[in-house]
């Protein structure tokens, strides 16, 4: 095995990196001029002095027993699920404040505007990273038949991916945010989260660099893709200059409609490759994997990815129908937008095709229920997204509530449904156990769950049509209908189903918790002729 | 060079590169000659576990 001496040229360059940067955040932290700079330094400094610690005394040496390195991967299993739980709270608390407006407590801390943003990015990058870190982990070292490089590194994305989001959340709820949509944290959280993701980007490309398999499989494709693509999206739309290196205040170096362009190709590119190429990788080794047969077709998965990735990249203005962008602008965002039909269709067909001639495990196998929902979701809310660019659906649907419900469809339906379908599977392999403790307990969140998910969509659609509907009415004399209020109040009873819904949705979370804590605990130990092996073979080098 | 020849450039030559590339990635997915490859590389998550149980 390799890395068995103490202090590795790897080990000694990322002590040395932690040291200095340990040094430049205390520094910065002691000259603050504002509290949650500061005490964000402190965390850091904290954090990074830590992991000096963990090299020192030798914390990553037990992880090289194994021919994978399976540990990272269970951390960001645990992980997942944890910030999953957090998340949905957030989410559905704040659908509750939307219903009954006391629940803001009048606090700022607690108020929508604080709470939002710590909703949206506790479930897309910190439970939906956490997934993608782990799965895409867990993946490459199979398909490549490779042990992850390094031994500290692979421990640096995690631990440093997640101190991005403890220092992102303590900004939105103490109000620090430079305003953008899905980028809300401030120059110096997005200066360490760049760090982190060139190191994740080095982590996966050297282990497929080593591969011991002369492909690489669809899934790593569509993994490299989100890492690369979501590496130039943030570093563009992040562009920013601090007032002072000692404060948490920037200015983004855009400005006018070329900054809301940009963030609208970042805000959607988001979706695109974060939300949509990254859960694919997943879909693509998962489905296959829990179904025991081969995708449906492997030629339509490499015409799905290309055009995901040649597509995918100009709809962003879709965002800005109808305002200061230059029309033609708008007319190709449309247009690319609806040319999206093809890789969601080729998608979709693919991933529930690949269940042709074994269509009966979606009776007996909760787990592949859930995936094949998920692709279902991923078809529909796919559909849904080009329909809603074209202008002129747009300027009924943009601003209401048919928006939220569009992309929790895409968000609990796809996105969670097929990282749960992907939780469900990974936790016996990766713990050594034949199965999960209870597939009644996987039903019941299903169906739990995809109540909930109906309960919300169908409620958003009714609400923010109607909405639309109330904001473009004019009476015989040509002045508008409604007040804005009065279109408040009749949104009330959808605002309370969608809560419902969404509680729904965070009960089969917390279901999913215990009943993988109880794998972990209990689960009868995987015999030798199991499907997944948790010990692979020692490598000839 | 200047800024508007720079986008006409980009504007023609550049979309027929990007289109291109994306019809060669098409015809290198439909070419018949490829079946093996592909489907070796489609049964090599349910391969892994043949090879390491």
């Amino acid at each position: 095995m390799e890395n068995t001496s103490t202090m590795t040229l790897e080990k000694m360059i990322m002590s040395l990196f932690l040291v200095v940067a340990t040094l430049l955040t205390a520094y910065a932290g002691l000259n603050a001029l504002d509290n949650i700079f500061g005490v964000s330094m402190f965390i850091m400094a904290t954090a990074f002095a830590l992991g000096v610690a963990a090299i020192v005394t030798g914390k990553f040496e037990d992880t090289d027993t194994e021919y994978y390195n399976y540990s990272v991967v269970k951390a960001g299993v645990i992980a997942s699920v944890i910030w999953g739980i957090v998340g949905f709270t957030a989410g559905d608390y704040i659908a509750w404040e939307l219903a009954f407006p006391a629940l803001n407590l009048d606090l700022q801390w607690t108020s929508f505007g604080r709470l939002r943003p710590l909703h949206t990015s506790a479930v897309i990058f910190a439970f939906g990273g956490n997934v993608l870190i782990s799965t895409s982990f867990y993946v490459v070292q199979r398909t490549s038949r490779a042990r992850l490089i390094g031994s500290v590194t692979p421990w640096f994305v995690f631990w440093g991916y997640n101190l991005f989001i403890v220092l992102a959340a303590l900004g939105y709820v103490f109000g620090v945010t430079q305003s953008k949509e899905y980028a809300e944290p401030e120059w110096y959280v997005d200066i360490w989260l760049t760090i982190v993701w060139v190191m994740y980007l080095v982590v996966f490309l050297g282990t497929l660099m080593k591969r011991k398999e002369p492909h690489i499989y669809v899934a790593n494709w569509f993994y490299l893709a989100f890492i690369i693509t979501v590496a130039m999206l943030h570093i563009v739309n992040n562009a920013a200059v601090p007032v002072s290196f000692f404060g948490s205040k920037s200015y983004i170096a855009w400005s006018g409609v070329q900054d809301a362009m940009i963030q609208w190709w970042y805000g959607h590119n988001a979706v695109g490759f974060f939300l949509t190429a990254g859960f694919l990788a997943i879909m693509y080794y998962f489905v296959p994997k829990r179904a025991g047969r081969p995708v449906y077709s492997y030629r339509l998965s490499i015409i799905h990815f290309w055009s995901v990735i040649f597509i995918y990249i100009w709809a962003g203005p879709h965002h800005l129908h109808y305002t200061a962008l230059p029309d033609w602008t708008q007319t190709l965002g449309m247009a690319f937008s609806i040319m999206l039909w093809m890789p969601s269709w080729g998608g979709m067909i693919n991933g529930l095709m690949t269940l042709s001639g074994a269509w009966d495990k979606l009776r007996t196998d909760p787990v592949i229920r859930m995936l094949v929902v998920s692709v279902a979701f991923y078809g529909m809310s796919t559909f849904e997204g080009p329909l809603m660019a074209i202008k002129a659906v747009n300027s009924l649907s943009h601003y209401t509530d048919w928006t939220i419900g569009h992309v929790h469809s895409g968000a609990l339906g796809w996105n969670g449904f097929v990282s749960f379908g992907a939780l469900y599977c990974m936790v016996p392999w990766l713990w050594g156990k034949k199965e999960v403790y209870s597939l009644a307990l996987v039903s019941m969140h299903f169906w739990i769950a995809t109540i909930g998910i109906l309960l919300y969509i169908t409620s958003m659609w009714v609400s923010g049509i109607m909405q639309g509907l109330m904001w473009r009415a004019y009476d015989n004399l040509g002045f508008l209908e409604y007040s804005f209020i009065e279109t408040v109040e009749a949104m009330h009873p959808f605002y309370v189903i969608r809560a419902i819904g969404g509680l729904m949705f965070l009960i089969g979370a917390l279901i999913m918790a215990y009943n993988l804590w109880m794998t972990v605990k209990v689960g009868e130990e995987a015999t030798e002729t199991s499907m997944q092996p948790a010990i692979a073979p020692v490598a000839a080098e | 060079m200047e800024f508007e020849s720079l986008w006409a450039f980009k504007e023609t030559w550049g979309l027929i590169f990007l289109f291109l590339l994306l019809v060669a990635a098409f015809v290198y997915a439909v070419l018949p000659g490829n079946k093996d490859k592909f489907d070796e590389a489609a049964n090599m998550p349910l391969r892994e576990d043949d090879d390491n149980g």
